[in-house]
């Protein structure tokens, strides 16, 4: 019987080793007993310590990783095979068990071919195995090579946050910014200003380190007027250094520093003053090595040369939000901080992705957070959501203009999603031709919204409408929010779509005063705080503050405080209002970190007695503010 | 002991068709993951139920994600009706040199093949009633499986926001959007293939905890 698909695969192989190597007959019987395997990104094929199975692979799209596992159980990638490469040939050669593990590096197809078939055929083929024990020895792990590629795979490596945190050899500066011993002040100073550093090393012909010189030696040599900055370095610079090898620990470093009462140390070829200069490690190398202080993480975000780095310091962000929940400090103070922290992430994600682009933006543009980072309630890792919005262009040049910003927001999307930012599920980022507008193409769509509302439009606005500039031009943000307050003037309807929206979900405060639990089987024992406690609020408040006109407040606790303040009467509900979103969001945040998740679902089952009467306390308040909106904007016959 | 009604008398089906409907006896799989699923395409001598005729059956099955290539089926079909517009599409032609079968042949192998597995097509609706009308021109009953239509489910599987109306989705169009290669297109045997892949990446973009399960994947 004719089998097409047989055909196909065989028009694969045969252009790659070894099939190439086969007759065409030969290739044929081979390709009618193929498995194809279709593998989603992060699926395993087979992990170190399987037995193993009757086929090896070949990548027909996509990427195969294959990973060694470290004794300390850290993997690490030794190769990646793209379209055509053969891997898992362990079986066939040595019928042993895998040693590695080999997972899809992004989504890929794989063609399984039988061991026993193939043996068949090639019997003795002396090319065909040749080769394949070269990809053998390739693929299998060898730690010689391996040190070679873990460099050229170094970004894809797993980082632990514990582990940095534990880190204990220092971490130091390995390219020091350095100058020459006839250098001028004048020159040396440039050099620390283009390289945004507050200290240089001075080095002799040998570049051994034979002095340095920090902002403090310039404010108080040569703002004061003691030495003209024209002064060669020598004159002013603090000889000699002190020095260390390289392998000091964070706490010698830090030892080192206190006795000498420096802040910075010189890490030499061999330890002494006199050979190379390899490093420097700073006092602000020793802190950052040693955690967690915001101000230290956001130096540390805004120095960050690599979309790594960044990785790294929202990583510790995420330690100190732990300990900060732990220590019980206040919420709000948290949660203002992790968005400073997310917000510099993002801004430091842009400035490196412009320097990647070919020219500078053709016009400014402002790059919108919009969601929850709008809102700056975001204290676990949540999905992007992400708008830009650039100045008008002449129409012929839209095209390009926006073609320009499509390409630098992928880029920035991107590294947000190396650095641990999900990407949006329903795709609602920058790097969406739709959510990348000149300013008048959003004002249109944002009063689209509002004179037209429908269910989609509202579902949009509930997202867009909490947009907060992050980088750029903040004049567009301020001209769109103008533009929308002046639309929303024209429409009673959106609010009312508005208000419905917000009662979509029932209180959760059940007429027993049970939990309302979710109808889906899967989620039976699961209670949904995202959607049946937190949107209602924030709903809620974004509704009031629409109407009432409030402008530049997009946290959902801060609304219902300023309402309270110009709404004496209901000052109370919404006090507790603002009081039980904060308190539902540190459930949700423990929650999430308990379990490692969003926290979204929670198993009631599993929180204390003591924690679910605290839960439906604030199930209250979200009951009484439905309440309100349905009398102020008039919902009973609109619902 | 069955009980025969007197006035209506009951047909003589087969024994393939018998077996075929003692498949449904059995309860499939609860389990998505290892579940069988056919996924297949019928080539038509046109879009008319009555009228056209199916010249090619292409089917491939899968457990979990992986497709066995000698496991695919892939019949040709004697045909009396012929149109000579539609061989442009799917390239079968009167009397070319495959090696064909007759309908009934054709039906048996397809019935043996998909037993009481959960079936994919695109645009399911046609082939169902394709294979259907093939049915009862020999004095069979319907296709008793469960279906899944492509289509839907990639529709369905778009945030809300995004899902269109006046778009078509189109197997090409799904190609395109899930970076599915058209090798094979308009073949019976590719057009499953492809529709194969299309549904596992479909799946592979669903949210696991919400939508992975047999009401959503089933329900219109």
């Amino acid at each position: 019987m004719k089998n097409s698909i047989a055909e196909r695969v065989n028009d694969f192989l045969k252009n790659y080793p070894p099939f190439n190597l086969l007759k065409n007959e030969d290739l044929l019987k081979i390709s009618t007993q193929v498995s194809i395997i279709y593998l989603e990104k992060g699926d395993t094929l087979f992990k170190k310590g399987d037995s193993f199975n009757h086929h090896f692979y070949m990548v027909r799209n996509g990427g195969i990783a294959l990973l060694h596992t470290t004794p300390n159980n850290i993997q690490e990638i030794i190769n990646i095979s793209d379209a055509g490469d053969v891997f898992g040939v362990r079986p066939l050669i040595a019928k042993e068990d895998y040693r590695l593990t080999a997972v899809a590096n992004e989504e890929s197809i794989v063609y399984g071919i039988p061991i026993n078939i193939f043996e068949t055929v090639t019997n003795n083929n002396a090319e065909v195995y040749k080769f394949l024990i070269t990809a053998f020895a390739t693929n299998s792990y060898d730690p010689y090579t391996a040190e070679e590629t873990g460099k050229i795979f170094g970004d894809y490596l797993p980082n632990n946050s514990q582990d940095i945190v534990n880190f204990q050899t220092a971490n130091y500066t390995k390219k020091p910014i350095t100058c020459k011993i006839s250098s001028s002040l004048k020159d040396a100073a440039t050099k620390m200003s283009n390289n945004k550093i507050g200290c240089i090393i001075v080095v002799d012909d040998h570049k051994n380190p034979v002095g340095i010189i920090t902002n403090s030696d310039i404010k108080n040599k040569i703002a004061t007027g003691l030495f003209p900055i024209e002064t060669p370095v020598s004159n002013i610079m603090n000889a000699p250094v002190i020095t260390s090898k390289k392998d000091l620990t964070v706490a010698d470093g830090q030892l080192q520093m206190i006795k000498h009462n420096i802040g910075h140390l010189c890490i030499t070829k061999d330890g002494t003053v006199n050979s190379k200069l390899i490093g420097v490690l700073t006092h602000h190398d020793v802190l950052v090595t040693l955690g967690n202080n915001p101000s230290v993480i956001l130096k540390e975000i805004k120095r960050a040369k690599r979309t790594k780095k960044l990785r790294v310091a929202r990583l510790k962000a995420k330690t100190l939000i732990k300990s900060y929940l732990e220590q019980n400090i206040p919420l709000s103070h948290i949660v203002k901080l992790i968005s400073q922290i997310n917000d510099a992430v993002t801004i430091r994600a842009i400035e490196i992705a412009l320097k990647k682009m070919p020219t500078p933006p053709p016009v400014p543009f402002s790059w919108m957070a919009i969601g929850s980072q709008g809102r700056k309630e975001q204290l676990l890792f949540t999905d992007q959501d992400n708008a830009i919005v650039f100045q008008d262009v002449d129409e012929d040049q839209y095209e390009d203009t926006q073609a320009y910003f499509l390409e630098l927001a992928k880029l920035v999307t991107k590294s947000l999603n190396k650095i641990g930012f999900e990407y949006c599920e329903a795709d609602m980022m920058a790097s969406n031709i739709e959510w990348c507008k000149s300013i008048s193409e959003w004002k249109s769509q944002f009063s689209s919204w509002i004179l037209n509302p429908d269910d989609k439009a509202i579902l949009l606005s509930s997202i867009f409408f909490d947009f907060n500039s992050v980088y750029g031009d903040k004049d567009l943000i301020e001209d769109l929010s103008n533009s929308i307050y002046n639309a929303l003037d024209e429409s009673a309807l959106f609010f009312k779509f508005l208000g419905r929206d917000a009662l979509k979900n029932p209180s959760p405060l059940g007429l027993f005063k049970q939990f309302v639990f979710e109808k889906n089987d899967e989620e039976k024992d699961l209670f949904n705080i995202k959607s049946r406690a937190l949107m209602p609020l924030i709903d809620a408040a974004r509704l009031l503050v629409l109407s009432k006109k409030i402008k530049g407040i997009n946290n959902t606790s801060e609304r219902f405080e300023k309402l309270a303040e110009i709404e004496p009467n209901n000052k109370e509900l919404y006090e507790s209002c603002s009081y039980a979103f904060k308190a539902l969001s540190k459930f949700k945040t423990k929650q999430g970190l308990l379990h490692n998740n969003s926290g979204k679902f929670i198993k009631i089952e599993s929180l204390s007695k003591e924690e679910q009467l605290k839960l439906k306390r604030c199930f209250k308040p979200i009951s009484e503010i439905q309440e309100t909106l349905k009398l102020r904007f008039d919902l009973k016959n609109f619902m | 002991m069955t009980f025969n009604w007197p006035f209506k008398k009951q047909p003589e089906y087969p024994d393939f068709w018998l077996e075929y409907l003692n498949c449904f006896k059995n309860k499939n799989s609860t389990d998505i993951d290892m579940s069988r699923f056919i996924a297949f395409d019928t080539e038509t001598t046109g879009f008319d139920r009555k009228e056209d005729r199916v010249l090619s059956i292409g089917a491939v099955s899968f457990v979990g994600k992986t497709i066995e290539v000698n496991n695919s089926l892939e019949l040709y079909l004697e045909q009396d009706v012929f149109k000579a517009e539609t061989v442009k599409i799917h390239g079968l032609m009167k009397n070319g040199s495959l090696e064909k079968v007759s309908e009934l042949e054709a039906i048996k192998t397809f019935l043996e093949y998909i037993k009481n597995d959960v079936l994919i097509a695109h645009h399911a609706s046609f082939d169902r009633n394709m294979i259907n009308e093939m049915l009862s021109r020999h004095g069979l009953g319907k296709l008793k499986n469960k279906f899944i239509d492509t289509g839907i489910l990639y529709k369905k599987s778009l945030h809300i926001i995004y899902q269109d109306n006046t778009k078509p989705y189109t197997l090409d169009y799904l190609c395109k959007e899930l970076h599915v290669p058209t090798v094979d297109r308009h073949t019976a045997t590719g057009d499953a293939l492809i529709t194969a892949f299309v549904f596992l990446k479909i799946l592979s973009r669903l949210d696991k905890r919400k939508h992975l399960n047999w009401g959503y994947l089933l329900n219109r």
